[in-house]
């Protein structure tokens, strides 16, 4: 192997672990992006708030730690106490729904998922366009569906913050069947956000979601560029020892 | 025994005399590490063995890690695995070491056969290393496999359902013994339990020994070179093959090296990508195991994913089954398919190569095809490069007979 060779085997390899962390965040084919950006605190924290204020009375993340929260978000003790443990006695407590999930499971059909780790499961993008799809639908025992999750039995609980929308749907005839394909929202009602303001708001929970889904993201990525750097350091002195032991083998 | 009674009392030689009259360490240092002498034109392919002995360290280490913190119980697997990656010091870290390793395991194992292929090591008189290392293979399938259930998520639990499930084609016992290996009539916690058995004790135990016999049987006959000479034929007077150098300090500097890029790809993997994108750590594993709902999309991890091909190609379960495993094995056969009379892909003729290019191309694109649902234009190519992957083995005794070869030199090539 030659010299360019060889680069362009290492810009390769680099390009693939570029692609392929890229790639983590994707859901699905046409999803709009979440656009979270996971090394915004401020966003974490708004996204925390959110999640403990409008999920968390359903949903549980039953491995996730407040202390943990507390650590990665830059919140002190009291911060956490007054404005995330609502349902919680001590910071090293898991975050629990306030609903019992057998109760939940009568009223909704079905017990509300621990969301720990969504983001890893579905993607950010996914739960992104989630929370922003719910349309009126009078069939449904919660008035609405998810153009993302048809069917769900999730009720659309940010109504307050959104408003409710429409699903817009042109007919498709294909011989006698006939299929509707979702073409785009109509606002219904109005929220208290405007439509930029609502998708920060879910912007800032997704990133949250994410966070909670791998605590140790930023941290290994911080740490594998320390390790890199000491690879690369002993890649020279191997390269150099290697040189010397076979400088006479001819 | 006498001689040793008789020198009590008298000074002895030092402590490496002691050991070496009661066990032949200074010998076997010499015979396989100091004196052992392998061709000084090894190529960057020749590094995979040494880093498939890295992996095997690392799965070891990071295993024995593991298994202090994770519970083998259907109840408590999920969350024990969470609890490792969350609440355990470092556990991510060791965590992910774990999962990275499985991968590159195959990488360097995949390019390690490779390696063989392409300068002929399989042949004689290597055939039984081949054959060992075969083993290793299919130990290291079953490896993985059985690993990939303890997390008990629902990629572990249906890829493991749809895979056990496929002796169930095998007529007269195929029911009783899926029952047999799954120790229940679902896959279950009885299920998980053995895999763990088999993941921690029963399975490694068995790469270990293969391993150990591999090297054994490799350092017995010496090592194949990028040529495929014996450098055994041309010995200076002291009895060293003059296109040798020993194992260490010369072939141990220059692994030293490649143990290093490898560990560079490794921890890049590792620190920023531990998913790679859902290849290593399939997304549908991070939803705990239901029993009651299917995943959309069941797909092995990409290792698995060019046999796993080759069985979706078939519409028939039983003979899906019987292609999948005779494709698994019969790389096996190589030493005796492969006629022509060069070992080396460089004294070869231009079939050789070109049907070795071919495979390598047919082996890729039917690992990406196993990862395609099962259906209409994928399960088309699916056949024709499953076709492709038989007649490779199959007609491989006559193209290698009618094959032209160069003539293959006295020495080893080597330009310093």
């Amino acid at each position: 192997m030659d010299k360019s060779n060889k680069l362009r085997t290492v810009a390769a390899i680099a390009a693939l672990f570029i692609a392929a962390e890229g790639y983590a965040a994707g859901g699905g084919g046409h999803l709009e992006p979440a656009d979270i950006d996971p090394g915004n605190i401020s966003s974490l924290q708004r996204g925390a708030r959110n999640f403990m204020n409008y999920c968390a009375g359903c949903h549980s993340a039953q491995y996730v730690r407040f202390n943990t929260i507390g650590k990665h978000l830059e919140l002190s003790e009291e911060q956490l106490i007054s404005s995330l443990m609502f349902n919680a006695d001590k910071t090293f407590e898991t975050i629990q729904a306030s609903m019992p999930a057998a109760e939940a499971a009568r009223w909704y059909g079905t017990a509300p998922p621990d969301l720990s780790l969504m983001a890893r499961a579905k993607g950010a993008d996914y739960i992104y366009n989630f929370l922003k799809s719910f349309y009126l639908d009078p069939d449904s025992p919660t008035g609405v569906d998810n153009t993302v999750l048809p069917g769900t039995s999730m009720p659309h609980v940010l109504w307050e913050l959104q408003g409710y929308q429409k699903g817009v749907f042109a007919e498709h005839h294909d011989g006698e069947i006939t299929t509707l394909v979702f073409e785009h929202f109509e606002p219904a009602t109005s929220g208290s956000m405007d439509a930029k303001d609502y998708d920060e708001f879910v912007r800032d929970t997704v990133n949250f979601l994410a966070y909670i889904a791998e605590p140790i993201r930023s941290d290994r990525r911080v740490i594998g560029t320390w390790v890199i750097i000491y690879l690369l350091v002993f890649f020279v002195i191997a390269v150099m020892l290697k040189k010397q032991i076979w400088k006479d083998v001819k | 025994m006498a001689r040793i009674e008789a020198e009590v009392g008298k000074p002895q030689g030092g402590f490496m005399k002691w050991v070496d009259d009661r066990f032949p360490f200074t010998e076997t240092m010499k015979a396989h590490v100091t004196e052992y002498y392998a061709a000084k034109s090894f190529n960057w392919w020749y590094v995979f063995g040494v880093l498939a002995m890295v992996v095997l360290v690392i799965q070891l280490v990071s295993g024995v890690f593991l298994t202090m913190s994770y519970k083998p119980a259907a109840a408590d697997a999920f969350a024990s695995v969470e609890y490792i990656m969350r609440d355990v010091e470092w556990g991510w870290l060791i965590r992910y070491i774990h999962s990275t390793g499985a991968s590159f395991f195959f990488i360097v194992v995949y390019l390690h056969m490779f390696r063989a292929m392409l300068y002929g090591s399989y042949k004689k008189p290597r055939e039984l290393i081949w054959i060992i290392g075969m083993l290793i293979f299919f130990v290291l399938m079953a490896e993985g496999f059985a690993g990939y259930l303890l997390p008990w998520g629902q990629m572990s639990y249906w890829g493991a359902q749809v895979i056990i499930s496929l002796f169930g084609a095998i007529p007269g016992i195929g029911e009783a013994l899926v029952e047999f290996i799954r120790g229940d009539y679902s896959i279950s916690d009885i299920t998980l339990n053995r895999f763990f058995a088999l993941h921690v004790i029963v399975l490694p135990l068995s790469l270990i020994a293969l391993v150990f016999v591999h090297i054994v049987a490799l350092h017995h006959v010496g090592s194949n070179n990028p040529d495929g000479i014996e450098i055994k034929e041309h010995k200076g007077p002291d009895g060293v093959p003059l296109d040798g150098v020993p194992f260490h300090p010369h072939h141990t500097s220059k692994d030293l090296v490649a143990i290093i890029v490898f560990l560079m790809a490794f921890t890049g993997v590792v620190f920023f990508a531990p998913d790679m994108g859902g290849y290593f750590l399939e997304h549908a594993n991070f939803e705990p195991a239901n029993m009651t709902a299917t995943p959309e999309h069941i797909a092995p991890v990409w290792y698995y994913t060019p046999y796993y091909a080759i069985l979706r190609a078939v519409p028939s379960k039983l003979w899906g089954f019987i292609l999948f495993a005779i494709a698994v094995v019969l790389p096996l056969f190589l030493p005796w398919l492969d006629r022509a009379r060069v070992k080396s892909i460089r004294y070869r003729g231009w079939i050789y190569k070109s049907a070795l290019g071919i495979f390598v191309v047919t082996f890729v694109t039917l690992g990406w095809l196993g990862m395609q649902p099962a259906e209409g234009v994928y399960v088309m190519g699916a056949r024709i490069f499953s076709f492709i992957y038989f007649m490779f083995f199959l007609l491989m005794p006559y193209y290698t007979t009618i094959d032209k070869t160069k003539p293959v030199p006295d020495r080893v090539t080597y330009h310093g």
